[in-house]
């Protein structure tokens, strides 16, 4: 895919989105299931959705370069709002339809936004209450006009009327001249990092960062004009704005929205999307639910799925990375095709997945392999928000579950001496918005960024494997590494363990905390006949205990094999009382522990881990959905996991 | 008792107009007992009007009176300004006025779809060999009653389960369910049984949002009985207080917390 209708390379979104009007007009842009039916807009029609936004807009009195909100679930129109933002001159900002009120109220603040768009009351009500004197917003468009009707509409207009608006409007001329005059480093987005630490940092991408990895990615997984994505993670994060915006107007593929967060599945399955992504969560959810049902099948039905699962996991990943496989193992491999693996991805809604992709955190061995035993083609990738997504990526034919693939088309990557991962790309990220301090300590003056992670390039493949966060990573009292991501991680790859919190920087020897999974726990008790009647009293029951320690020596065992990080191995640990919840600050919104949070909230509970004590009392403020606060008391018991012996002391 | 105030708006902006249903000194026996003694209330358009009471008040036994279910040995029924002579609840329903169950009254195996769309009975129709048929205006009503249906589904954000039988659904799905059906048949007037009865706080809340908005948004009468004086205080305009089959009380919902009589009843007194 070359140029332009015109004939210059497009150099915005808007410019793209002409050009598929012009190539692809009467195929489907967008969809969106509601009242029970798929409704479909063309490149046209979309264009023409767009422009009426667009003009709206500024009749309304929108600025070059003003910055606009945008919030609410996955929906064509606000994609739509976007584009059209960019249009007059204007930039998007998405945000984070769950973030708390004081959390938009800073991203408001920050970002110095006059208009937003949003999805319904809900988000409107945030807005409302995060608004201060500092805070700059002067009008709200909203979508679901529900629950509005007695709201003060001297600040609020519907989206359909501004569009009315604008089809009145005769400035038709002036935004065009606005469309035209963006250039290719002109600002495309910001983003605001979902923040593992401190304050969230507006990112800024510029049309460059944004089209060269959009144009990049799509040529390396050969995406096309007629492949479909389901588009249901959340609009603030890079990764959604990529995949549902960028790639979707550089490949022109069509993309769908689910009709409400609950029946992502469904629609998932009713799509059959041909591009899909999705965090190691999603994949676990699913996975899980199979298993679970699995369980409860007849007898029959139970050893045909065991049958055929051990043939697919012989011989799938082969058959997936082309490699030789015996004829009979292809018979076989075909008869389960048709009996167990195309039914049921067919019943996960991923009969049509081309290529699969999955990111943010560490996937279980166990999970990813799964999936690609049955032939769907699931890929790990690498990124960041900084790097507009793409840093690594595993190319077709080289995937393995321990690394996160080959440099992305154009990104250059270099260890640093204390094993940081750095990168230079063209999609790395313009600056932090009014923070030049955070820019300059991140990227330097060559364009080199930190990671932050830690992490080595496999001399064997070019395969690049990531070992940890490099501020995470740490040394114990004798001097040992310690990686607590990592045993996380392995931890975690069990279902029944939804989280792990590993301690031990600058101690002699590691502890965890760890979260249950209330979904497989909860089965498994049903089925051992355990009566439980909370999460807590669940979490503390004796076999549950057991069955975590379990899990835990199987970790130790494999981390023993590891000499650089055999001292890492748990000696004692605890099962939390309640979820670890962003919410309560324990996590980030994207659920990625934040590890100081937890040390201090907990530190009475990490301070038995140490000293030996067998149980431990303890109260913890937990922050309801609406805001209310209330206590959780626990007797928590503390188990000693089994430490293996470092076999090279064995060998010696 | 009787008021005549006029139309007017209420404190947070919505419409109270004319009185939709006028109940005049209704007397209801079952044999010697006498469950409604000589009770006069009305009910104005666009009002959440609630009926409050201890067990065994007759509560639900005026919901029956009013959806036709029980007629009256004395006194009169005028709905809509005319007064109702005693009718079958099927004829009441197609006057516009659609009620849920105390106990939940859906069809466990059907889907949830389904069951919404038996509230549109009322607005078919066409005959039962044109429905099996189904071609012609048999079907062009079934898209014109399944579109309605979905806005519905869509408004109490019960897309997830569209297709799943009722009987596996938990019990405050089921009683959303319930108020889908009865919405589906566009009442001018809901009768809420209950509605919140067996819920936790977190469902109550959302019942109770739902209520507010079927009312806002489409503008429902609605009266309701309920057990819960918290969510009957902050839902309704006036309140129906019943005791003994007698009314106790009526008014605001700040006028008939200080009743006496209300006090009385609810705390406890010794009868004669």
């Amino acid at each position: 895919m070359a140029s332009a209708a015109s004939g210059a390379a497009p150099v915005s979104i808007p410019h793209l989105l002409a050009r598929n009007v012009a190539q692809h007009g009467s195929k489907a842009a967008y969809r969106e299931k509601e009242f029970g039916i798929w409704q479909s807009w063309t490149w046209s029609e979309a264009a023409a959705e767009i422009d009426a936004l667009a003009l709206g807009l500024l009749e309304m009195g929108a600025n070059i370069g003003d910055h606009i909100a945008v919030s609410g679930r996955n929906r064509p129109a606000l994609y739509w709002a976007m584009v059209a933002a960019q249009k007059i001159g204007c930039i998007p900002v998405p945000l984070y339809q769950e973030a708390a009120v004081e959390e938009i109220a800073y991203a408001l603040e920050h970002s110095g936004a006059r208009f937003a768009v949003v999805g319904d009351q809900e988000q409107v009500d945030k807005l409302t209450d995060a608004s201060t004197d500092k805070i700059t917003l002067e009008h709200i468009i909203y979508l679901d006009g529900r629950g509005l009707r007695r709201y003060d509409h001297n600040v609020m207009t519907s989206y359909a009327d501004v569009q009315e608006r604008g089809r009145a409007s005769s400035r038709k001329a002036e935004m065009q001249a606005r469309t035209d005059a963006r250039t290719y480093d002109d600002t495309c987005v910001m983003l605001y990092t979902s923040g593992t630490t401190g304050r969230p940092k507006g990112v800024v991408l510029s049309n460059r960062n944004v089209i060269e990895t959009s144009k990049n990615s799509s040529e390396f997984d050969h995406l096309r004009a007629g492949d479909e994505v389901l588009a249901y993670l959340p609009m603030a994060w890079v990764g959604d704005f990529i995949f549902s915006l960028g790639q979707a107007m550089w490949t022109g593929f069509c993309v769908n929205c689910p009709e409400s967060a609950d029946t992502m599945l469904t629609d998932l399955r009713e799509i059959g999307p041909t591009y899909f992504f999705a965090p190691p969560r999603v994949f676990e959810t699913q996975l899980t639910t199979v298993m679970i049902r699995m369980e409860d099948a007849s007898k029959i039905k139970k050893r045909l799925f065991d049958h055929y699962m051990a043939i697919a996991r012989r011989v799938g990943p082969d058959l997936l990375d082309g490699k030789p496989v015996g004829l009979m193992d292809r018979i076989r491999y075909g008869l389960g095709n048709l009996l167990i693996y195309g039914p049921l991805k067919n019943t996960l809604g991923l009969s049509r997945v081309r290529v699969g992709y999955t990111a943010g955190e560490a996937i279980g061995p166990e999970i990813f392999d799964f999936y690609r035993s049955l032939g769907i083609n699931l890929k790990q990738l690498y990124g960041q928000t900084e790097a507009t997504v793409f840093i690594t990526q595993q190319p077709d034919g080289e995937v393995r579950s321990d690394t996160v693939g080959v440099p992305s088309p154009g990104v250059e990557l270099r260890i640093s001496d204390n094993g940081e991962v750095f990168y230079r790309s063209s999609g790395t990220f313009v600056e932090y918005y009014k923070n030049p301090e955070s820019t300059a300590s991140t990227k330097d003056p060559e364009g080199w960024v930190a990671t932050g992670d830690a992490g080595f390039i496999e001399e064997s493949t070019g395969h690049l494997r990531i070992i940890d966060r490099a501020k995470d990573v740490g040394k114990m009292a004798d001097g040992a590494m310690f990686a607590p991501k990592y045993v996380e991680n392995k931890l975690k790859f069990y279902p029944n363990i939804l989280e792990a919190v590993v301690f031990g920087a600058g101690r002699d020897r590691c502890t965890a905390f760890i979260n249950i999974d209330l979904t497989a726990v909860g089965n498994w008790a049903e089925r051992n006949n355990i009566a439980y009647s909370s999460y807590q009293e669940l979490s503390q029951h004796p076999q549950v205990l057991e069955l975590v320690a379990s899990h835990v020596n199987d970790v130790n065992a494999s981390i023993a094999d590891d000499p650089m990080l055999a001292g890492c191995q748990i000696h004692r640990f605890l099962v939390l009382h309640k979820e670890l919840d962003a919410d309560d600050g324990e996590m980030t919104r994207s659920r990625k522990v934040r590890r100081a949070v937890v040390g201090d909230k907990f530190a009475d509970l990490i301070a038995a881990l140490y000293d030996g004590s067998p149980e431990i009392y303890t109260e913890t403020e937990v922050t309801y959905e609406d805001g209310r606060k209330g206590a959780i008391k626990a007797t928590l018991v503390i188990c000693d996991a089994v430490v293996t012996a470092r076999r090279r002391m064995a060998a010696e | 008792m009787k008021d005549t105030v006029a139309p007017y708006t209420t404190a947070d902006g919505r419409q109270i107009g004319d009185v939709l249903m006028d109940m005049r000194g209704i007397t209801l026996r079952f044999g010697g007992v006498e469950a409604i003694k000589d009770i006069s209330f009305d009910i104005r358009e666009g009002e959440i009007r609630a009926i409050i009471g201890p067990n065994g008040a007759g509560k639900s036994s005026m919901l029956n009176v009013i959806s036709g279910f029980y007629n009256p040995q004395d006194g009169e029924v005028w709905f809509r300004g005319a007064k109702r002579p005693p009718m079958k609840p099927y004829q009441v329903a197609r006057q516009g006025i659609a009620r849920t169950f105390q106990n939940i009254a859906l069809f466990d195996g059907m889907s949830v779809l389904d069951n919404i769309m038996t509230g549109r009975l009322t607005h078919m129709k066409s005959g039962l060999l044109a429905q099996a048929v189904w071609k012609g205006r048999a079907e062009r009503e079934e898209v014109e009653n399944r579109a309605v249906v979905e806005r519905i589904i869509d408004f109490l954000e019960i897309q997830a389960i569209r297709k799943t039988p009722v009987g596996r659904l938990p019990y405050g799905l089921k009683k959303r369910v319930e108020l889908a059906r009865a919405l589906a048949a566009e009442p001018k007037l809901l009768l809420l049984d209950e509605p919140m009865a067996g819920m936790n706080v977190e469902e109550k809340e959302d019942m109770s949002r739902f209520i507010l908005d079927v009312n806002d948004e489409f503008g429902t009468t609605i009266a309701l009985i309920e057990h819960d004086m918290g969510v009957v205080m902050d839902l309704s305009d006036r309140v129906v207080v019943m005791d003994y089959g007698r009314k106790i009380g009526d008014g605001t919902p700040s006028e008939v917390r200080n009743n006496q009589e209300v006090i009385d009843a609810y705390l406890g007194v010794a009868h004669d």
